[in-house]
């Protein structure tokens, strides 16, 4: 975007669009924010992943570590949210790409689309997580 | 109208490149990522879930198995470029002092390819099994 400060051919100062605060929380804006929420969860969450690998390679008595952290509270709380944040973010990426092939624009369509990320990121991260603890018993 | 006036239009940044001095190139690669991104997030997906709760020696054989080594390390190195795209985006967005917005885009790189070359480094050695 231009510089908003800039004067303009006559001389005039240019008028700044509303404030982020001025507008009405939309769906799709929510959807948005959310996006960008978890895409820098999940970018710290690859530390949980790095550390999973590490543990695993270093030998039995690091990964008894990890696995005692992980199957504690706190440790299922985090990876119930990591669960959901990848999820979401997921299927808020790929509403982007469909977005991108400018497909889904319409005002319904995209009021379906971003409610449709966020149904289904629930969904599914109570899916993933129902088949975790009914078809392999819980914690092994 | 004869009066110089500093009239700036978007061409001025298109010239400079964008606040990341690389243009266009990033937002194609972060969708580039992001297609991969798809199947190896849900390929990742099942492994942890296939490997959840299992002893050590279960998950280390599996982990270092042909197949499943070589989704983690697309995996991995994909989300990699992705992740790094993705937060130098964020850092430019809200971070405009180039004494704050050099060392954070300094930090992005650094984190990623300490947490990259991590868990690169540890699936190879299941794999070689040293
Ligand atoms: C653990 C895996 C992932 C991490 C750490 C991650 C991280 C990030 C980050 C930090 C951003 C920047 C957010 C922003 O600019 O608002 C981002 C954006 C994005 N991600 Fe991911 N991501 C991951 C997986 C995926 C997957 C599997 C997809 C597949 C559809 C995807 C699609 C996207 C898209 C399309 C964007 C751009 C959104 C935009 O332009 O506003 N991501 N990601």
């Amino acid at each position: 975007m231009a510089d908003p400060e800039a004067p303009t051919v006559d001389g005039a100062s240019r008028p700044l669009s509303p404030h982020l605060q001025i507008y009405r929380l939309t769906l799709t804006m929510a959807m948005s924010i959310a996006h960008r929420l978890t895409g820098a969860a999940l970018y710290f969450g690859m530390v949980l992943v790095a550390w999973w690998l590490i543990a695993v390679a270093a030998g039995p008595n690091a990964y008894a570590g990890l696995a005692w952290f992980m199957g504690s509270l706190f440790g299922r709380l985090i990876l119930f949210g990591y669960t959901w944040a990848l999820l979401h973010h997921l299927l808020g990426g790929i509403r982007h790409l469909i977005w991108d092939t400018l497909h889904g624009l319409e005002p319904v369509e995209r009021e379906r689309l971003a409610a449709a990320t966020l149904v289904g990121s629930i969904g599914l991260t109570i899916v993933i997580w129902g088949i975790g603890y009914l078809v392999m018993g819980g914690s092994r | 109208m004869n009066t110089p006036h500093r009239i700036v239009t978007p061409m001025r940044r298109v010239r400079g490149l964008g606040a990341a001095r690389s243009g266009t190139r990033d937002f194609w690669h972060q969708r580039v990522t992001a297609v991969a991104g798809i199947p190896l997030t849900i390929a990742f997906m099942i492994i942890v879930i296939a490997l959840m709760g299992r002893g050590h020696a279960a998950v280390a054989q599996i982990l270092g198995s042909p197949l499943v080594a070589v989704v983690m390390l697309l995996f991995i190195v994909n989300t990699a470029y992705h992740m790094w795209i993705g937060m130098q985006e964020i850092i430019l967005d809200y971070v405009h002092d180039d004494r704050l917005k050099l060392p954070s885009l300094m930090a992005n790189t650094f984190f990623v390819f300490a947490v990259a070359f991590a868990s690169a480094f540890a699936v190879l050695k299941l794999s070689f099994g040293v």
